[in-house]
């Protein structure tokens, strides 16, 4: 338990310094630090999922709290919580097939089968089979309590199986961590290969004598390029310098060295080049529950743009990105203000940021969001490892995943942002 | 008389000035002809650069890696030349020195921006008809018009010209060419003198004031204006509102590579205004809060396109998207009879290696030490106008009132003869 607190505690501070930068390394160790704290953490014979689902909340709380702006980082801790609950799952409906029990009918939905402290092998099945099934509506809107936990019950109090069931429960104990461990582990590489899996469709989208835009610089942009190239399409890129990170300049330098023939523009140029373009490819920081995406500042601008010329805006976003979040007041509540620092230079403006005299508040405000929120009715089409959804596909899949999800699971209290915690809650003062 | 045509020919010049010159009776069919803007030099077609740089006096560097939607355009001149320029001040023969000075300034980009550029010129213009003298067996119309056609040429390859300096060589040109042969040489100068004075005064100077007057009755107190670059007029509405005591705030929105927001900046900031700075990339996190939009304009085309600084059509576009409103300001004789869809037909190329280098960051300068293959297939663009569809523009503010964008075609038909009559 120590390291793993000092591994956390590391964790913690780099994600308040924000010194970790990108969605893609973010959620790998994020997911790479669960792991360690779940092969920790000492779980008893019975409630192993409970035990394991516990741990990694508390530290998936500190985590979230440590950046609510990356939210990379939320979303691999419900989905390692998601994992524990279905390996949990899997086992216990593995653990009863092996038991030999007879159908019985149970057409049911009803799952407070908790309420009998002693229940029946049938039950058991019968608890497990509905759980198998989606969450019914009853269940959802009735908050039934985790009807995962109706096996564990029955086991603790169900001697009655005798000596099998007790060895049934350490090598179910010692299993269950170690299928989770590997689910994650799964993760982990699904992270990691996320990239690849995106570029393998970009030949599907390119082709030939294409122009792009694109702006600013992005892993998944990049190789996504590199690959359609690969393919031996021939296409010029425009890359927009994205001021005042100049993140354009990196990819520009990128694609020069791997022979693309690049053309590097100002941001304030997007929209008189946009009418030549055919494609504007971009990458995101997060893919929000409607379809929305918080992209680097400057997107908007050019998804509006794009929309004007009927020019196609695609979102290439790895399925660590995507959060079963749903944005309010984006701009605000999930924006960063970087320092003025990058637009003026202080020496210069000294005087200006004096305390004006009648007012006793200063006269000039810098604004550096990093940010953009860009709607979903802008967006034409998102790439995902999975394969290319429309902005409303993606809402199904929240529906899908948020119906498998438990409701304790969804939210955590440092994503439920109040407005005065963020200092660029305050655009302008008056 | 049009805009004078970059072939940079000054006889054909001198002899269609001759023929309006008896112009009464010519065919109607012809001045309609005349009316149209001639073609632009085309800077793709080998044949008239070479032509084009035998006659000039600035050596044209080899522009490499040029952006090929742009050929057609003239590639950028640095100031790189500057001190050469400078030793052959003392040389010249053809050129007058104030016009020589006013190039160089232009060249070096002291001097930018729509008003101050067309009144510098027109004032070393002044100076140079103060100056001149008609050689003996020539006419004083010919030959002036020709020695201004060589002075334009000279500030072409400066810096091509922008509209408002075309249209103030045009009224130029018919003001010469209106001068009654009867007047004695010192009597056609100061006339000429004068006009160009009442020039500067009506069209600019007192058109500046009527807009204030205009715009300022748009802006009410708890306003926030949103400004992009360095627009004089706009920032002498915001200083004008100030003075008479609206309380409002402004937004200055900047962009690279000119940056020329700051200067504005400092300005408002001196004068007590309470101002937010941000780029223009941050402009959907700041429109929110904005509740006009306030642009200046180099040009309005006859199709209600606003032609200015680069950036103004997505500052436009954005506040067309928060439904906030666009006001532009321009003077009327601004105004233009051409069309134009897009900002790739007719822009002006600037410093590539400006994108490139980022002044004062030490930490982004990631294009420094480019191997040759790198640099063979990356291309810099540095635009400095763009064209504003009119559909995001609601209203224009000219010193004829605030019109739509729509009747700049009626304006341009309308009053465009009666500035040349005065």
């Amino acid at each position: 338990m120590p390291d793993t607190q000092a591994l956390v505690n590391d964790f913690l501070n780099k994600l308040k310094k924000r010194k970790i930068e990108g969605s893609q390394a973010t959620a790998k160790q994020t997911a790479e630090l669960l792991r360690s704290v779940i092969s920790q953490t000492r779980v008893p014979y019975t409630n192993q999922a409970a035990a394991l689902i516990q741990s990694v909340k508390a530290v998936g709380e500190g985590l979230i709290a440590a950046n609510p702006v990356e939210l990379a980082v939320g979303n691999v801790v419900r989905r390692v919580l998601h994992i524990i609950r279905e390996e949990d799952l899997s086992l216990t409906t593995a653990a009863m097939a092996g038991l030999n029990l007879s159908a019985v009918s149970d057409d049911e939905d009803d799952v407070d089968g908790d309420n009998q402290p002693v229940l029946s092998a049938a039950a058991i099945a019968a608890a497990s089979r509905s759980t198998l099934r989606p969450p019914s509506l009853q269940t959802l809107l009735e908050d039934v309590p985790d009807s995962a936990a109706v096996p564990h019950t029955s086991s603790s109090g169900g001697d009655s199986e005798g000596k099998s069931k007790s060895a049934d429960k350490s090598s179910r104990s010692r299993k269950l961590k170690h299928d989770v461990i590997e689910a994650v582990n799964e993760l982990i590489q699904d992270i990691n290969t996320c990239h690849e899996q995106i570029a393998e469709q970009a030949v599907e989208h390119i082709h030939q004598n294409e122009v792009i835009l694109t702006l600013g610089s992005s892993r998944t942009v990049l190789e996504f390029l590199c690959a359609a190239k690969e393919k031996k399409r021939s296409f010029r890129v425009f890359v927009a310098e994205g001021a005042p990170r100049y993140q354009g300049h990196l990819l520009a330098k990128e694609l020069v060295t791997r022979g693309l023939q690049t053309t590097l523009i100002t941001d304030s140029a997007i929209f008189a080049m946009i009418s030549r373009v055919n494609m504007v490819i971009v990458g995101a920081h997060a893919v929000m529950a409607n379809g929305g995406v918080i992209a680097p500042v400057g997107l908007n601008m050019v998804a509006l743009a794009a929309q004007k010329h009927a020019v196609p805006f695609v979102v290439l976003a790895g399925s660590h990105k995507l959060c079963p979040l749903y944005p309010h007041h984006p701009e605000v509540l999930l924006n960063e203000l970087r320092s003025p620092s990058e637009l003026l230079d202080f020496g210069e403006f000294s005087d200006c940021l004096d305390f004006g005299s009648g007012i006793g508040a200063p006269l000039l405000h810098v604004v550096n969001p990093t940010f953009d929120y860009v709607p979903p009715k802008l967006v034409s089409l998102f790439i995902t490892d999975t394969g290319g959804h429309n902005p409303s596909y993606i809402a199904e899949i929240y529906q899908l995943f948020v119906m498998s999800l438990r409701g304790e699971d969804m939210k955590f209290k440092s994503e439920i942002m109040k407005t005065n915690c963020i200092a660029g809650g305050n655009l302008v003062k008056s | 008389m049009k805009q004078p045509p970059q072939k940079k020919d000054g006889p054909p010049v001198a002899s269609s000035v001759a023929a309006s010159e008896r112009g009464v009776d010519r065919p109607v069919e012809k001045e309609r002809k005349k009316d149209l803007p001639p073609p632009r030099m085309q800077f793709d077609d080998e044949s008239r650069v070479d032509k084009a740089k035998r006659r000039s006096l600035l050596n044209q560097p080899e522009a490499r890696n040029r952006v090929e939607l742009f050929r057609h355009l003239p590639p950028h001149k640095n100031g790189s030349q500057l001190p050469y320029l400078e030793s052959k001040f003392f040389e010249l023969h053809e050129m007058h020195p104030s016009v020589y000075k006013v190039g160089l300034q232009y060249l070096t980009g002291d001097t930018s921006g729509g008003n101050a550029r067309c009144i510098a010129m027109l004032q070393a213009f002044q100076e140079a008809i103060r100056d001149y003298s008609t050689p003996p067996e020539k006419t004083l119309n010919r030959d002036l018009t020709s020695k201004i056609g060589g002075f334009v040429s000279f500030l072409i390859e400066c810096r091509p010209l922008s509209m408002s300096m075309g249209n103030a060589i045009r009224f130029l040109k018919s003001r010469i060419a209106r001068l009654p042969l009867t007047l004695s040489e010192s009597e056609a100068k100061a006339a000429l003198c004068s006009d160009i004075d009442r020039f500067i005064n009506e069209k600019i100077v007192l058109a500046d004031k009527v807009i204030l007057r205009h715009a300022a009755t748009k802006i009410r107190d708890g306003d926030v204006l949103l400004t992009y670059g360095s627009s004089c007029v706009v920032e002498m509405i915001l200083l004008y509102a100030h003075e008479i005591g609206k309380q409002f705030r402004v937004v200055v929105v900047d962009s690279r590579p000119m940056l020329e927001g700051q200067k504005q900046l400092r300005r408002l900031v001196a004068k007590g205004l309470s101002c937010t700075y941000t780029q223009l990339n941050a402009i959907s996190y700041v429109m929110h809060e904005v509740t006009r939009v306030f642009l200046g304009a180099s040009s309005i085309f006859s199709n209600g396109t606003v032609y200015s600084r680069v950036g103004t059509a997505s500052v436009a576009m954005v506040a067309h998207a928060f439904h906030v409103p666009v006001l532009v300001c321009c003077e009327a004789y601004k105004f233009h009879e051409r069309v134009q869809l897009d900002s790739i037909c007719f822009n002006e190329l600037g410093d590539p290696d400006a994108v490139s280098k980022v002044p004062g960051r030490e930490d982004v300068n990631y294009l420094d030490n480019l191997t040759d293959k790198q640099k063979e297939n990356l291309q810099l663009l540095n635009l400095k106008y763009d064209a504003t569809p009119s559909d995001y523009i609601s209203v224009i503010v000219t010193d004829y009132g605030m019109i739509p964008p729509t009747s700049v075609p009626v304006i341009v038909r309308e009053y465009r003869k009666e500035y040349l009559l005065i």
